[in-house]
C-alpha cells in the first residue's frame, strides 16, 4: 500500500520546469536563488518525497480517469481521455467554455499571447481577439468590468494574474460581485462571473506571489469559491464554475501547473461545486484540506499509516471553500471521531477555524480529540523561509499523531 | 508615419538628431527641411522629439458648452433643439415633479416617516441627459439621479415603495431609500460604494457592442466620485476597448461638505478625459438643452464609432448632501439661496417655455397642484402597506438557498416564534 516516492522531488520539478514565470515583479534571477534553496534543503524525512507526480489520486491512464462516480451522466464516462497538466486542463475547460456560449469572453491582463501561465494559449486565435483579449493593469478595473458585462447576462471568465493581486478589486468583488442579485431584488444578478487567479506556494514566491486568500471571500455573503487539487478537477470544476449562475472565485494552485499531469477526459462535463470528495476511506480521523495540501496530506497520512500499523486516516478534499461541503465533512467526523484540517494560508481566521468551529457544533459528542489545524503561521508568506512556513508533510503528519495519541 | 519611423534604425535617428540639433537650433521642435523627427519610443509613437526642456503646464480652463442664459434666451439658433412641444413639456413636467417629489421626501424624512433621503435640488437639468437616450441604453447612476428613472418611466408608486421598503419594493426593502433600480427601465440598480459603477459601465457597453445591439451605456457620477481609483480603469478600459459608453459627470462643486478645490486641482473632471483618449465636452448641468444637445451628440459619436464620451455637466448642489446632512456647517446660506434665485435649471426651462408659448401660469399652477396631489397619494399609498416577508432575508443571496442559510433561516423563525414579542411581525407581509 505505501509507496516509497524517490524520485524527483517536487522542488526539482519546480526548479527544472520553470513553474513560475517572469511576472512584473520577479525576476528569473529569483529562480536561480531558489534551485540553490532547494539544494541545501536536507533530504526528505521517512524515505517520503513529497510529489504530485507520484500522488495514487492522480490518474494515469484512461480507465483511472473514467472510473470517477461524478462523471457518470455526463457524456464523457465513455469517451477520449488526453494527458494534460493543470494549466492545460484550464485551457482545455475556458476553450470548451468560449465553443459552447457565444456570450463568453476571457480576459485579463497579458491573456491574449496565452497568459503568464500560459492557461489561456491560442484561444484568442482561436475564437478572436474581440473574446480573449488583454485589459489595461488595473485589478479592480478588470474586476468591474467583469461586473458590467455579467450584469448584461455575459458570460466573464477573467483572470487576476495572482491571487496575491486580488485585493485592489476586493470592493468591486465583495461589495459588487457579491451584493449584486441581493440588493436589487433579484432583477439583476452577476451569475455569468468567473475570476480565474493563480494562488499558493511556488517554492519561492515570496510575500506576493504565494498567497491564499481563500479565506477572505466566504466572509462576504454572495460569492462561490472552488480550489481544485489536479487537472480533472480543475477542468470539470472550472466548467461549473463558469456555467454556475453566481459569481465564483475559482483558485489554481500554481504549484500544480505543470507538475500535476493526468489523464482528463476530452469532452465537455462538470463536477459538482459545494461537493467535497472522500479521496480516501478511513475509520480512525479525518484529513480535510483542499488545492496542492491534499498532496502534503497523503503524504503525511502515508507515513502516520506506517508509523502507526492499522491506524486508518479518511482524506477529504473540499473542492469547494464556499459554501461549503457541510455534509460531508460532519459526517466523516461523525464516524472518526477525530479532524485534522490543513491549509497553507495564515492560521488565524483561516477557513480551517470555521470548519472547525462548525464541526465542533455538529459533532461535539463523538470529538475525541481536539481538532487540529495545520496552517501558514500568521506571518506574510516569506521567501527564502518557506519550507519552514508551509504546513509540509511533516507538519500534518505531526497534527494526525496529535490527533490520534491525544 | 510612425510605421515608417518604426523600422528606421535608432543609430540613424541619434545621427539624424544630432543634425538637427546643430542646424537649427533656434527652432522648438527638431526638424529638417521643416520635418519634425518623431519618437521612436512605442509608448508615445505620436510625439516629437524637442530641445527645449519644458513642462507642460495646465493652461487654460475647457468651455462651457451653454445654449440658452439663464434667462432661457438661445444665443444661437443653430444650437436650439428641434424638439416638440410635447417632449420639452415632459420634461419640464419631469424636473418640477422630481422637485415636489423631493419637498415630500425631505419632508417625510424629516418627520421619521423614511429613513433616509437625497435631493436633486439643483440637479434638475440631469432629465436633458436621459430625454437624449433610447430605452435600449443601459443607464448606471450614483444616487442622485432620480430625474433620470423618473423621466424614464419610473413611477411614482415605484418611487415610495422603495423609500417606505414596503412589500412591493423591487429590492425587497433591502437597500436604503434612494437606491433605486428597475429592469424594465434599463436602469441597473443603485448602490452606495461610491464609482463602483464606472468600471462597470464600460464592461456592460463591451457587452452591448458584442451583441451588435445600436445602444450605449450611459454611466453617472459626481466630481467626488471621480476621484475614486474606479474612475480610473473605467475611462482607460473603456477608452482602450473601444466601449460605447458615456460618463457623464455631475460637477455639483461639493462632495458632502468637501468643495471641489479640495477634490482635485486640474481643470475639473473634463480635463482628465483628454488624458485618458476619451472625446470630452463641459456643459452647463442648469442649461437643461446644453445638457440634452451634449448627450444627443455623445450618443451618436459613441455608437457611430464605439467609443467612450466624457461629459462633465457643471452645477451647484443646492440641497444637503442628504438628510444626515445640514450644509450650513460648512457654506452660506446666502450662497445656496443665490443659486436657488439666480440660476436654476428649472426657471431657465420654464421661461425658455413660457417664450415659446408653450407653458403659461395657469398651466404651471394645475399641474404643480395636480402633481402635488399624485406624489401625496403614492406616498400615503407606500407608507400603509406592509413590508416584505422576513424570509426574503435569505433569499437572493445566492440564485438558490444554499443549505446554510437554509438553516439560518430556520434557526431566525423558530427564534423569532419563540419571543415574538420583541419583533415587529406584524408589519410585515406573511410568507409567499
Amino acid at each position: 500500500m505505501i509507496k516509497l516516492l524517490n524520485q524527483r522531488s517536487l522542488v526539482n520539478i519546480l526548479s527544472k520546469n520553470n513553474v513560475l514565470p517572469s511576472s512584473r515583479l520577479l525576476l528569473n534571477k529569483k529562480f536561480h536563488a531558489s534551485a540553490s534553496i532547494s539544494a541545501e534543503s536536507p533530504p526528505p524525512a521517512e524515505g517520503f518525497h513529497p510529489g504530485v507526480a507520484h500522488s495514487q489520486f492522480i490518474k494515469k491512464n484512461r480507465d483511472e480517469a473514467l472510473r470517477n462516480p461524478e462523471l457518470i451522466g455526463t457524456g464523457v464516462e465513455h469517451g477520449e481521455t488526453k494527458k494534460l497538466n493543470l494549466f492545460q486542463s484550464v485551457n482545455d475547460a475556458m476553450s470548451i467554455a468560449l465553443a459552447t456560449d457565444e456570450k463568453s469572453v476571457v480576459f485579463g491582463e497579458d491573456v491574449a499571447f496565452g497568459g503568464v501561465f500560459r492557461a489561456t494559449m491560442g484561444l484568442a486565435e482561436t475564437f478572436g481577439k474581440d473574446r480573449v483579449f488583454n485589459t489595461p493593469l488595473t485589478e479592480q478595473g478588470i474586476a468591474g468590468f467583469a461586473i458590467g458585462m455579467a450584469a448584461m447576462g455575459h458570460t466573464a471568465i477573467a483572470e487576476m494574474q495572482f491571487a496575491d493581486y486580488i485585493f485592489p478589486a476586493f470592493d468591486q468583488i465583495v461589495n459588487e460581485a457579491a451584493k449584486y442579485r441581493y440588493r436589487s431584488g433579484g432583477i439583476f444578478d452577476v451569475g455569468g462571473l468567473t475570476f480565474r487567479s493563480p494562488c499558493s506556494a511556488v517554492g519561492h514566491g515570496g510575500l506576493y506571489h504565494s498567497q491564499s486568500p481563500e479565506a477572505f471571500f466566504p466572509h462576504a455573503s454572495g460569492l462561490k469559491v472552488v480550489m481544485p487539487r489536479s487537472p480533472i478537477q480543475a477542468k470539470g470544476l472550472l466548467l461549473a464554475s463558469i456555467r454556475d449562475r453566481n459569481p465564483v472565485i475559482f483558485f489554481e494552485p500554481k504549484i500544480l501547473y505543470r507538475a500535476a499531469v493526468e489523464h482528463v477526459p476530452v469532452g465537455d462535463y462538470e463536477l459538482p461545486l459545494g461537493k467535497a470528495e472522500v479521496l480516501k476511506s478511513g475509520k480512525d480521523v479525518t484529513i480535510l484540506g483542499w488545492g496542492s495540501q491534499i498532496y502534503a496530506l497523503e503524504n503525511a497520512i502515508q507515513i502516520a499509516e506506517e508509523k502507526f500499523p492499522g491506524l486508518s486516516c479518511e482524506l477529504i478534499d473540499l473542492r469547494t471553500i464556499f459554501p461549503w461541503d457541510v455534509e460531508t465533512v460532519v459526517n466523516s467526523v461523525n464516524k472518526t471521531g477525530r479532524l485534522v484540517i490543513a491549509h497553507e494560508a495564515p492560521k488565524t481566521m483561516g477557513f480551517a477555524a470555521e470548519i472547525a468551529s462548525t464541526v465542533q457544533e455538529e459533532c461535539f459528542l463523538r470529538l475525541e480529540a481536539p481538532i487540529q489545524r495545520v496552517c501558514g503561521y500568521d506571518t506574510p508568506f516569506p521567501l527564502v523561509f518557506e519550507k519552514f512556513y508551509v504546513p509540509d508533510m511533516h507538519r500534518c503528519f505531526e497534527a494526525i499523531k496529535n490527533a490520534v495519541t491525544y | 508615419m510612425s510605421k515608417i519611423l518604426r523600422v528606421v534604425r535608432p543609430n540613424i535617428l541619434a545621427n539624424l538628431n544630432y543634425g538637427l540639433r546643430r542646424n537649427l537650433q533656434t527652432s522648438t521642435k527638431l526638424c529638417l527641411d521643416g520635418v519634425k523627427v518623431r519618437s521612436k519610443y512605442p509608448g508615445a509613437l505620436d510625439s516629437y522629439f524637442s530641445h527645449e526642456l519644458k513642462f507642460i503646464t495646465p493652461t487654460e480652463a475647457i468651455d462651457t458648452y451653454r445654449v440658452m442664459d439663464e434667462n432661457g434666451v438661445i444665443s444661437h439658433p443653430e444650437n436650439e433643439p428641434g424638439v416638440s412641444q410635447e417632449f420639452a413639456t415632459k420634461i419640464y413636467q419631469d424636473m418640477i415633479t422630481l422637485n415636489s417629489m423631493d419637498n415630500i421626501l425631505y419632508d417625510a424624512q424629516r418627520q421619521g416617516r423614511i429613513s433616509f433621503y437625497m435631493t436633486s435640488y439643483g440637479e434638475e437639468g440631469q432629465i436633458g441627459s436621459a430625454a437624449a437616450l433610447t430605452p435600449e441604453d443601459v443607464i448606471y447612476g450614483q444616487y442622485r439621479e432620480a430625474g433620470v428613472i423618473l423621466h424614464r418611466g419610473f413611477t411614482l408608486d415605484e418611487f415610495m415603495n422603495q423609500c417606505y421598503s414596503n412589500m412591493h419594493d423591487v429590492g425587497k426593502g433591502r437597500q436604503m431609500p434612494v437606491h433605486y433600480g428597475s429592469k424594465k427601465l434599463n436602469f441597473q440598480t443603485i448602490s452606495s460604494p461610491l464609482a463602483t459603477q464606472i468600471p462597470q459601465a464600460s464592461g456592460a457597453a463591451y457587452a452591448l457592442k458584442m451583441e451588435g445591439k445600436k445602444a450605449v451605456v450611459m454611466c453617472y457620477f459626481g466630481e467626488g466620485a471621480a476621484s475614486e481609483g474606479d474612475f480610473h480603469p473605467a475611462l482607460n478600459m473603456a477608452a482602450t476597448l473601444n466601449c460605447p459608453v458615456i460618463f457623464y459627470c455631475r460637477n455639483n462643486g461639493f462632495a458632502i461638505s468637501t468643495p471641489s478645490n479640495e477634490q482635485y486641482r486640474g481643470d475639473g473632471i473634463a480635463a482628465r478625459g483628454i488624458g485618458y483618449g476619451v472625446d470630452t465636452i463641459r456643459v452647463d448641468g442648469n442649461d437643461v438643452w446644453a445638457v440634452y444637445n451634449a448627450t444627443k451628440t455623445a450618443r451618436a459619436r459613441a455608437l457611430e464609432h464605439n467609443k467612450p464620451i466624457l461629459i462633465e455637466a457643471m452645477t451647484y448642489r443646492v440641497g444637503h448632501h442628504s438628510t444626515s446632512d445640514d450644509s450650513t456647517a460648512y457654506r452660506s446660506k446666502q450662497e445656496v439661496e443665490d443659486w436657488k434665485r439666480l440660476d436654476n435649471p428649472i426657471t431657465r426651462t420654464r421661461k425658455w417655455l413660457e417664450a415659446k408659448g408653450w407653458w403659461d401660469q395657469t398651466k404651471e399652477d394645475e399641474f404643480r397642484k395636480k402633481i402635488r396631489k399624485d406624489i401625496l397619494t403614492a406616498f400615503s399609498k407606500a407608507e400603509s402597506v406592509v413590508k416584505p416577508p422576513v424570509e426574503e432575508l435569505f433569499n437572493d443571496v445566492y440564485d438558490t438557498l444554499p443549505l446554510h442559510l437554509q438553516k439560518q433561516k430556520r434557526e431566525m423563525e423558530e427564534h423569532v416564534k419563540k419571543y415574538p414579542e420583541f419583533y415587529p411581525t406584524k408589519a410585515f407581509a406573511q410568507k409567499n
